[in-house]
């Protein structure tokens, strides 16, 4: 009975747990709410993709109706992963996030924060799970409004109109997605992405399925952040409550890049995308742009959280080129990195928010000598940082690996060389961070600093662990992204 | 004991013993006498492997797959080996020589100082042991980065800009040169392992092969072939042991190890010689090592000016490799050990008159021998070494490079060779001579006296070495003599 419905409670746990802790009202029992749900998910989320790794994708009709009419959750190894990922972050930060959220959210909001992060949680679970193009687009409005309220929560001003940008830009998303989705339904009749795709063939060249895919890539690439439209993510990622960065940081993006590979390769179908149209280059001319621009932009920053924020968007960057190097081995990469990225980004906005509940700034003045108060937390944050570097026995390195073994697959021997030149700037940026934090005197400000509650600590290290064992043991992450980029790159020749 | 449980050992040791240093970090005395056993037991595990190969027994670990190819697995081969020997034996020596040194100098946190140099050998035993260029590659960058907080130790502007040159630089060439280069033999020979022979023989073309071979060689950053020297210079403002140990011995010989495995089980030196794509190579090798004994001899500083010593010094082991001849592998395999005692000495040497007399510039030296003789004794013994004069060890290092020149028919290198030498006289000897003959200018060196005990055992351990090297070769000529080629 559980084991069938599986694919429901991943969705409507947290939706039930939202409601809850809007009726509790109170910051501590939200939080067990919202704990027990987050400790749920991995759990729902490692039975899905038991079932999946065993015996092939699931559909599951909603509310009993059948597809192609009712909606359809359909779990396959791709999504099953994401599902993982994004449920394991939950449950990671959820223990972090008391000490976190009682420091910086005003005790009558708390219960509301809880559930407005259970929404967006049901949101990006749900735009994993499900099958059917405008549901997708219901579960995208849901985690997009709840991210906006999670950030606008921040305790800096400056937060609201990081917020209000963020809304407009991702409204415009939403739209262009939905406008998308429109015109694949004036076209093919059907809004089960299975049901399109076989309903494509033959018409994949008319204008308005190109125009429905051009809405489409633009629409989710705003979500993503791919560069140039990322414009509303540092402002976000910086003034958002600490617990709500790490979140967003380590998931939004990387269930919007799911949605580009779903349709890309499921629905409209590789040889259209990369062979009759150059969306191939013009990924890869704007990951490169994102590579380069964003981490230079990076090194500039004085506030940790802005400078880790763009240091997202040049990661995403990687992510996006490995779509575009559109080998098995670059796509490989692109998903591999899209699993590295979210640990080893969650850990170093952990380790940031840990100073921040500590110091009350992240302003890199105010970091000096931080590293002799808080020698634990900033050690993990060095090697979390290592990892964005891609010094090998991290996560980040087996990204790169891919990603460069791609490239030269591909013949593009000059991209293996961008590829590894860009990652020497974020040995700037972390670089300046290292040096400020353990090689200059103590500021005022981190002079009575000292390592954070273990409640804190705990799940930084865990992460921090994670991006180093599996960068070593990479059968779970590697393994399993390269059956997603072979089952995605079915077909294609 | 199994094969792989020593090795495991071997890299295991120093890595615990980092643990047990910040364990013991409320007790100075105890934390010295971890280093120290530590150090003593690494060593005593190091020569166990040492008569295992000997007795031609193969020693390898079962290996661990990252990702398709890319596989993490230690052996025992008589290069890394001779690197092993050296580092850790080495290790002991200098443990004492910083004891007398940090305490000497009163310097500020040495917990973590002990801590990065524990782990900086155990990356280094990692590296010598490596049976494929990815796990080299690994130990190499954990390497670079164990070390950099060695180089900004002092945490004054100067060692952060130090800091960041070398962190830049050795990971910039890393990440740049000589990662693609190996993700590419990867590709082009589907294996990374270490093979005699090589792994590239038969299965690319004459260009390709001098391509990577650049890649290689100016990618590893460590040897600090010109002009990628620039982050030894820069690494003078760690604290000596650290210049002495690591900046003498581990980092560097850790750049010029990778770049003789890599001609030798990577290329293969047939292929090299049978393409010739190893001839740029020699002339660049050629052109650093004059160099930087060039550059030596403007330095009046004295770390400084033994650091372009180094850099001519790295090159000659380059040369040896870039020869692509069995005695040249031979040489610069020698040059490795040699090297590593003279010029160890030397920066103990410094590091003791900084200690005793706060002097760093070469110009200030004068006189000074009369206070210090043993130090400046010592100071000539480890030149006379480098410089490559009997009976000190350093002749044998550059006797079979230039074996290995004439072997390849490179006159003209033979020739470098000797004005080289020439240069090493010009910058190394006038230092002891001035220090003892010359008249010291203004003050006088009244109350100098020699450095603490610890650092003067240390002292008079290496420069013996020196000696015994040049009598008894034969050990490391017989472990030499186990690489094969082909």
């Amino acid at each position: 009975m559980i084991a069938a419905n599986l694919p429901a409670l991943q969705v409507v746990l947290p939706l039930l747990g939202a409601v809850l802790c809007a009726f509790l009202r109170r910051g501590v029992y939200a939080w067990g709410v919202a704990l027990i749900v987050s400790l749920a998910m991995p759990l729902i989320a490692i039975g899905l993709l038991i079932q999946v790794l065993d015996s092939g994708t699931i559909s599951y009709a909603m509310g009993g109706w059948k597809p192609p009419i009712g909606i359809e959750y359909r779990v396959d190894v791709f999504n099953a992963f994401l599902l993982l990922l994004v449920s394991v972050i939950a449950a990671v930060i959820m223990p972090y996030a008391k000490r976190s959220v009682e420091k910086e959210i005003p005790s009558d909001r708390q219960a509301w924060f809880y559930a407005i992060y259970l929404l967006c949680l049901c949101g990006l679970l749900g735009m994993a799970i499900t099958g059917d193009a405008f549901n997708i687009f219901v579960f995208m409005e849901v985690s997009s409004l709840a991210a906006y309220t999670l950030i606008a929560l921040g305790r800096d001003r400056r937060a609201l109109l990081a917020a209000y940008q963020y809304l407009i830009m991702g409204t415009i998303g939403a739209t262009f997605y939905v406008i998308g989705v429109g015109l694949l339904y004036s076209m093919t009749g059907t809004l089960n992405l299975a049901d399109i795709a076989s309903r494509l063939a033959g018409i994949e060249n008319s204008r308005a399925v190109l125009a429905a895919l051009a809405f489409l890539t633009v629409g989710i690439s705003l979500k993503l952040a791919l560069f140039p439209l990322h414009v509303w993510l540092p402002n976000a990622y910086a003034y958002a409550p600490s617990m709500a960065t790490v979140f967003l940081a380590a998931t939004a993006t990387k269930v919007a890049v799911y949605l580009l590979l779903r349709y890309f390769y499921t629905v409209f179908g590789a040889s259209i995308i990369f062979q009759d149209l150059p969306v191939s280059n013009i990924f890869l001319i704007l990951s490169l742009a994102a590579m380069f621009g964003a981490s230079i932009v990076a090194v500039f920053q004085d506030d940790v959280k802005r400078m880790l924020a763009y240091s997202s968007v040049g990661q995403i960057g990687y992510i996006t080129l490995g779509i575009a190097i559109a080998n098995l081995t670059g796509l490989t990469g692109g998903i591999v990195h899209l699993f590295n990225h979210a640990l080893m980004k969650a850990a170093l906005f952990m380790a940031i928010g840990a100073v921040f509940y500590r110091i009350g700034s992240v302003k890199l003045d105010d970091l000096a000598g931080i590293g002799k108060r808080m020698p634990i937390t900033m050690a993990a944050f060095v090697i979390a940082g290592f990892s964005i570097i891609g010094v090998p026995g991290t996560v980040g390195f087996v990204s790169k690996w891919y990603l460069v073994l791609g490239a030269f697959e591909q013949g593009w021997w000059w991209l293996a060389f961008l590829i590894v030149a860009s990652s020497l700037i974020s040995v700037v940026y972390i670089g300046r961070i290292v040096e400020v934090v353990w090689f200059r005197p103590v500021s005022a400000a981190a002079k009575r600093a000292e390592e954070p509650p273990l409640s804190m600590l705990l799940p930084t290290l865990l992460l921090v662990a994670a991006t180093v064992y599996f960068g070593i043991d990479t059968s779970a992450t590697a393994g399993i992204a390269g059956r997603a980029a072979e089952w995605l790159m079915v077909g294609v020749k | 004991m199994s094969g792989e449980t020593l090795i495991i050992l071997a890299l295991l040791i120093p890595a615990v013993g980092a643990g047990l240093i910040a364990l013991t970090s409320w007790q100075s005395n105890l934390r010295e006498t971890v280093t120290l056993v530590t150090a003593a037991t690494l060593f005593g595990v190091v020569m166990i492997i040492f008569g295992r190969v000997m007795d031609g027994e193969q020693l390898m670990t079962g290996s661990f797959q990252i990702v398709p190819g890319l596989d993490l697995a230690f052996k025992v081969e008589p290069l890394g080996m001779l690197f092993a020997c050296v580092a850790s034996g080495l290790w002991i020596v200098n443990s004492i020589y910083s004891i007398g040194y940090m305490r000497g100098n009163k310097e500020p946190r040495q917990t973590p100082f002990y801590m990065c140099f524990a782990v900086a050998i155990a990356s280094t035993l990692g590296i010598a042991f490596s049976a494929n260029l990815f796990t080299l590659f690994l130990f190499y960058e954990v390497l670079t980065l164990s070390t950099y907080p060695l180089v900004t130790h002092k945490g004054d502007d100067n060692a952060r800009a130090g800091g960041r040159t070398y962190l830049l630089i050795l990971l910039g060439t890393s990440m740049v040169l000589l990662l693609p280069a190996i993700i590419a033999t990867a590709m082009i020979a589907g294996t990374l392992d270490f093979t005699p022979g090589g792994i590239l023989a038969g299965k690319t073309d004459k260009t390709t092969v001098a391509i990577l071979l650049a890649l290689f060689m100016f990618g590893i950053g460590k040897a600090a072939l010109m002009p990628m020297h620039r982050w030894l210079p820069a690494a003078m403002v760690a604290p000596t042991p650290v210049s002495a140990l690591l900046h003498a011995v581990a980092v560097v010989k850790a750049g010029v190890f990778t770049a003789m495995k890599v001609v030798i089980y990577i290329f293969g030196i047939d292929l090299l010689a049978s393409t010739g794509a190893n001839e740029w190579l020699i002339w660049v090798a050629a052109a650093s090592l004059l160099a930087g004994s060039l550059v030596a001899m403007t330095k009046d500083n004295l770390k400084a000016r033994l650091a372009y010593s180094t850099v001519s010094q790295l090159a000659y082991v380059v040369l040896g490799a870039s020869l692509a001849t069995g005695w040249g592998v031979i040489g610069g395999s020698m040059h490795i050990a040699m090297h590593a005692v003279g010029k160890i000495t030397l920066f103990f040497c410094a590091g003791a008159i900084y200690t005793a007399a706060h002097k760093t510039e070469v110009s200030e030296l004068t006189g000074l021998g009369r206070a210090m003789p043993f130090t400046f004794v010592a100071f000539l013994i480890g030149a006379l070494s480098i410089i490559g004069l009997p009976p000190f060890g350093g002749l044998w290092g550059k006797w079979y490079i230039a074996l290995g020149a004439l072997e390849a028919g490179q006159l003209l290198i033979v020739a470098i060779l000797m004005i080289s030498s020439l240069l090493n006289i010009a910058y190394l000897l006038p230092i002891p001579f001035k220090a003892f003959f010359g008249e010291s200018q203004g003050r006088k060196s009244d109350g100098i006296k020699e450095a603490p005990l610890p650092c003067l055992i240390a002292i008079g351990l290496t420069s013996f070495g020196c000696l015994i090297l040049f009598f008894f070769p034969g050990p490391i000529l017989e472990l030499l003599g186990q690489i094969r080629l082909r």
